[in-house]
Formats: structure tokens, C-alpha cells, sequence
């Protein structure tokens, strides 16, 4: 169980968090997200007792971490994967630190194992790439098989093989009773391994929730209406209709008609009312990462100059208009938001459907991490 | 409470799976071996040309530790990678994540280092001195005569205290670079350059080398050095202040510093 309260650092003008008050509960994978610059690391940081807290206190079982009577049986931590000396051979990089809370030799191994790096285990840790730091880090934090784990950014710089051993870990150690704080940008990532979220922005708390409610507080679902036959005509008439019902009508660029505000059976009876016959009628839940989007927009720290982000919006909008966009195009397009990419949701890294998959084309496993699609 | 026992321990396997441990202090005698016995067998050599007063007070022992002057360099580099590697690799933050009592982390990695430090100090200076009289030839002294075993095991605390004072430094510094880029030349030019500037020499020879080094003299003003107004323990005295102090400040910075 770990306990924020009022927990804010200053860094001379800067607050970097904020008042944040939050608590982790055990048994759960928490996640914990936030824009780049919003504050994440600076609260692991201050959990472990590397920052003081300008102000309010953060607690791990009732205590602050720096009065922790062996702190690596209660708290293990990954905060930084190239936080090792380079020159040192990875089983003596753990075997140091094992040593510290009176762990034996053999857990080194143990956790070496666990980790998938018992062939580098006598190498030294400058010529590792860095998803081998991340799996030496996981290794460290695992050593004292604390009932309190803290990880920040595990998966970067992981293949996707990688990826889907952290989630597993990280479920597995929540099921056996573990706190288990997994910080990220990643939303897609969370999505598949967290059960509730903690989102900051700008050092404040923006969400503490389970994921789905999450999920369904942040993202409007919609449904997408497609008439029947190819013309105009039909389709105008549809979305007048579901306009005029108190809808939120966009259209999209195939020209399926993009629903909020009515549920489905209430579409479906109009357009039954009206003589109206559909050719589509389907729900669209949006993905985390679009709740995610919505919820930091105002609190995303680095954005450039140029904005980027507003020149995307601009492009998509030329092919999904708000309906009649083409008469009145200064419709504002707030409320509008990105439509997931098809089947981004369900697999957001390019995972295949089945872990075995991978196994099949061992070939390919090198460029699918950079593949786009 | 990490106990002391286990981050001794742990700094032990810390010291000694690092290259940069070996390098330096092998160096650090080498150096200072290999220098003070060609110095010796040099000044065998030239002896008749030494002026009356360096005649007068010669001292074979201070002689045979002339190696110093480089082999220090050596220990001031192994003191500061020993604390600064910490930081410049990061590895600070997962060794304070593991032990939060940072006094204990600190002074455990420190003593570790000292002791170290300290043995391959007193190796140095014993192979230092009995080489360097064998070479002297018919200026030699023995271990027996007086003051000269005090010298001798001076000479050993010597560079353990310039490897103990750099290990405060960087602790304060924070970085193994800006802590060589500030001792190096300190030990090196700005400490010998000032002592022999009249006026400055009053001021430097309350600095740590200059006054720890006079444990090393047997003979009263060796070699025609000047009267200096303490004698060579309290010079070590002196240099036990700068060494306290560099660890002083080193602890305030561990303690109260973000990592």
C-alpha cells in the first residue's frame, strides 16, 4: 500500500507536483499515466525517497521509505534502466545490491532467471541494449521479493516478446496480493495490464478509477449509421432525422453517418419510423487511449510551437465533417475526437492474437517492432 | 536499519568488480615505486652536485618517497571515481533506493575505499622506501634509525588521506569530471607552483599535501625545505582538518541533496 498526501515538489518556480493525494492498494496493477514532463518520475522518485517532498508525505506500509527497516524486503523499485555502473557484470550489480539487505547469493541467480538474463549474467552492463537495463532493473527490484513494486516506464525499449512477459509479471505479482505501480505514457499499454489508473497532468491528479470506468467517463461511444444505397439523398435524410432526434451527427468519409447522444435501438426505430433502411448499424467504444487523449489535452506540457497536434485535427477533419459540414464548415469541432485506427484497441502493439504466433516467424520478430503496419 | 556490516559488504563487491579500482591503484604504486627509484639511483649518481645545504640535510628517506608528487594523482583518481562513478553512472539512485540511510551508505562505501586505499598506501611506501635505499648506495639509512619507520608508515597514511579527501570532494561535487578537473590541477601545478612562490609558500603549506607530506621528512627543513611551524604529525594534523572537512561537506550534500 502506498499513501500520497498533499505530496507536491518544487523546483524553483517550477511545481512539478502538485498536491497530489493518492493511495495504491494491493492486489491491484496500477497504473499510473501522465503526458511527458507531468510529474510521474518525480513522484516515484519521491516515493523511494530519492526527492524530499517540498511538501505533504508519502507513506509505504504506514511509513516513509527512508524509515523502512530494510527497504528492498518491503519496496522494489525500477526507476531509471541505465541507472548501473557500465563497467560492472550483471550478476555483481545484483549481487551488490543483494548483499545491502542481507539477501544470499542464490536469490541472484533466481531473479536473473526470472528475468531472462542468465547468459549476459557475467558481462558487463554497458554493452546491454536497453531493454536488457529494463530486464537488469526488473531483476533488482524483484530481489528482496518485496510486497510493494514500483516501475517506471518498464516496457521501453522492449520487443514485443518483452512486452507481453512485463504485463504477464506485472499481473502475476498483483494476483499473488502485491502493490504493483507501473508508470507509463503508453495508454494501450495500460489498457492491457492496469486495473485502475491514476492520470496526472501538470503534477495534478486528473483521474483515480478503475480503467472501464475510466473509460467510459472520459470518451463519448458512438455508434456509426450507415443508410442503405450509395446517394446523397438517403444519407441526408438520415442524419437530418437523427439531427432533429437530438443526435450528434459527423459524417464520415465513406459516407457512414458517426452517432452520439441516442442509443442504438432508438436509431434503429427511427430510421424503422421514418421508412429509412439501414445498411450498418454498430457500436464503437473508444479505446483508452482516446480517453487518455481527451482528458490531458489541456494538461500536456511540451507542445511545440508548430502544434502538430492541431494540424492532425486539421487533416482528419476534411474527411469526417460534422454533419451538414459541407454548407456550414465553421462548426466547431469540439467534442470531436480521433477515431481509433482499426483494431488499434485490441492490439496496440502489433501483438499478435496468440503468444505462439511470434514463435512461428522468428524471422520477421526484428522488424515487426518497427513495422507500422 | 540497512546494517553496517551489509553495505560494507556490498561496497566490498562494489570496489573490487569495477576495473577503474584496479587501474588506479596499480598505478598509484607503480608509479610511485618505479618514480622514487630512479630518483634514488639519480641522486646516488649526482650527489656531488647537490648543493652544500641539500647536503647537509639530506634525507635518504624523503628521497625514496619522491615517487609521490605522480603516484598521488593516481590516489586522487581512485577516491574520486570511487564516490563519483556513483553519480555519473546513476547508479546513485538505485543504490539509495535499496539503502535509504544515506550516513550509512556513505561512510560504508568510504571506509571500504580507505581501507583499501590504506593497505596498497603502506605496500607503496614500504616497497618505496627499502628499494629506494638499496639504491642510494652509501646514503642510505635503515628502518631502525630514529623517526624513520614513523616516516615510513606516514607515508602509507599519506596517500590514504589524499584518497580520503578526494572521495569527500567528489561526494560534495557530485561528479567525477568537475572533481578531477579541481583537484588534478590543485595536487598537480596550483599546491607545487604556489609553494615555491615566496609569500604564497605561507599559505600553502596549510594545504592538505604540503602539510600532510611532512610526515614524511625525517630530517628537520629536508633536503633544504623551509622551517615550517608544525612539526610532522601536527602537519598530518592539519591535513586531517581538510580531510574532515571534505567529508563534512560531502555527508551535508548526500543527506540533504535530491539524489
Amino acid at each position: 500500500m502506498i499513501e500520497a498526501v498533499g505530496l507536491t515538489k518544487r523546483f524553483g518556480a517550477k511545481t512539478a507536483v502538485d498536491q497530489l493525494s493518492f493511495q495504491v492498494r494491493p492486489g491491484h496493477v496500477t497504473g499510473f499515466l501522465g503526458p511527458n514532463g507531468s510529474g510521474k518520475s518525480t513522484t516515484m522518485r519521491m516515493i523511494v525517497g530519492l526527492d524530499r517532498p517540498t511538501s505533504g508525505h508519502v507513506t509505504i506500509n504506514g511509513q516513509p521509505f527512508r524509515e523502512l527497516p530494510n527497504a528492498q524486503r518491503h519496496v522494489g523499485a525500477l526507476l531509471d534502466a541505465k541507472a548501473v555502473h557500465g563497467g560492472r557484470r550483471a550478476r555483481t550489480h545484483l549481487l551488490a545490491l543483494a548483499q545491502l539487505s542481507g539477501i544470499p547469493e542464490k536469490r541472484v541467480d533466481e531473479v536473473l532467471g526470472v528475468v531472462g538474463l542468465q547468459d549476459v549474467a557475467r558481462q558487463r552492463t554497458k554493452g546491454f541494449s536497453l531493454g536488457m537495463g529494463q530486464r537488469l532493473g526488473i531483476a533488482a527490484a524483484l530481489l528482496g521479493d518485496p510486497q510493494v513494486l514500483l516501475f517506471d516506464e518498464p516496457v521501453n525499449g522492449l520487443d514485443p516478446e518483452g512486452i507481453l512477459w512485463v504485463r504477464n509479471l506485472m499481473k502475476q505479482l498483483a494476483a499473488e496480493g502485491r502493490t504493483v505501480f507501473v508508470s507509463s505514457h503508453l495508454m494501450s499499454e495500460m489498457a492491457l495490464t492496469a486495473d485502475h489508473l491514476i492520470v496526472i497532468g501538470r503534477g495534478r491528479l486528473l483521474a483515480d478509477m478503475g480503467v472501464s470506468d475510466f473509460i467510459s467517463l472520459n470518451s463519448a461511444d458512438f455508434a456509426r449509421v450507415r443508410a442503405a444505397g450509395t446517394g446523397r439523398a438517403e444519407r441526408d435524410a438520415l442524419a437530418e432525422l437523427l439531427d432533429g432526434a437530438g443526435a450528434r451527427v459527423l459524417t464520415e468519409p465513406d459516407g457512414a453517418l458517426r452517432v452520439t447522444g441516442l442509443p442504438l435501438p432508438r436509431i434503429s426505430d427511427l430510421a424503422h419510423e421514418a421508412g429509412l433502411r439501414l445498411w450498418e448499424l454498430s457500436p464503437h467504444r473508444a479505446s483508452l487511449e482516446e480517453a487518455y487523449m481527451r482528458m490531458t489535452q489541456s494538461a500536456v506540457e511540451y507542445t511545440s510551437t508548430e502544434d502538430p497536434r492541431a494540424e492532425l485535427w486539421a487533416q482528419e477533419e476534411q474527411g469526417l465533417k460534422p454533419w451538414p459540414a459541407e454548407e456550414a464548415p465553421q462548426v466547431s469541432a469540439e467534442g470531436w475526437y480521433a477515431p481509433p485506427p482499426p483494431g488499434a484497441a485490441a492490439a496496440p502493439f502489433l501483438m499478435p492474437a496468440q503468444p505462439g504466433d511470434l514463435a512461428q516467424a522468428p524471422a520477421s520478430r526484428p522488424t515487426t517492432a518497427e513495422d507500422p503496419r | 536499519m540497512a546494517s553496517v556490516p551489509a553495505v560494507l559488504a556490498s561496497e566490498w563487491t562494489k570496489i573490487r568488480t569495477v576495473a577503474s579500482t584496479s587501474w588506479t591503484l596499480v598505478s598509484a604504486f607503480v608509479v610511485t615505486v618505479a618514480l622514487g627509484a630512479a630518483l634514488c639511483a639519480l641522486t646516488k649518481a649526482q650527489f656531488h652536485n647537490l648543493s652544500d645545504l641539500e647536503r647537509a640535510t639530506f634525507d635518504p628517506t624523503l628521497v625514496s618517497f619522491t615517487g609521490m608528487v605522480l603516484g598521488q594523482l593516481a590516489m586522487v583518481v581512485f577516491g574520486v571515481l570511487v564516490v563519483g562513478t556513483e553519480y555519473s553512472s546513476g547508479m546513485i539512485r538505485t543504490s539509495l533506493a535499496a539503502v535509504p540511510q544515506r550516513t550509512v551508505f556513505l561512510f560504508g562505501k568510504i571506509s571500504v575505499a580507505t581501507v583499501l586505499a590504506l593497505v596498497v598506501g603502506l605496500v607503496t611506501s614500504f616497497l618505496s622506501f627499502f628499494l629506494g635505499q638499496a639504491l642510494l648506495g652509501g646514503h642510505r639509512t635503515s628502518i631502525g634509525e630514529p623517526n624513520v619507520l614513523r616516516a615510513v608508515f606516514g607515508a602509507g597514511l599519506y596517500m590514504a588521506l589524499i584518497a580520503v579527501f578526494s572521495m569527500g570532494v567528489a561526494a560534495m561535487l557530485r561528479s567525477s569530471m568537475l572533481s578531477l578537473g579541481i583537484l588534478m590541477p590543485f595536487f598537480f601545478l596550483v599546491s607545487q607552483i604556489l609553494a615555491a612562490v615566496p609569500g604564497a609558500k605561507e599559505v600553502a603549506r596549510y594545504f592538505p599535501d604540503q602539510a600532510g607530506a611532512k610526515i614524511m621528512q625525517v630530517v628537520p627543513q629536508a633536503m633544504g625545505s623551509d622551517k615550517t611551524p608544525y612539526g610532522p604529525w601536527g602537519g598530518l594534523g592539519i591535513m586531517l582538518v581538510w580531510v574532515a572537512a571534505a567529508l563534512l561537506g560531502g555527508w551535508l550534500v548526500i543527506k540533504h541533496r535530491d539524489a
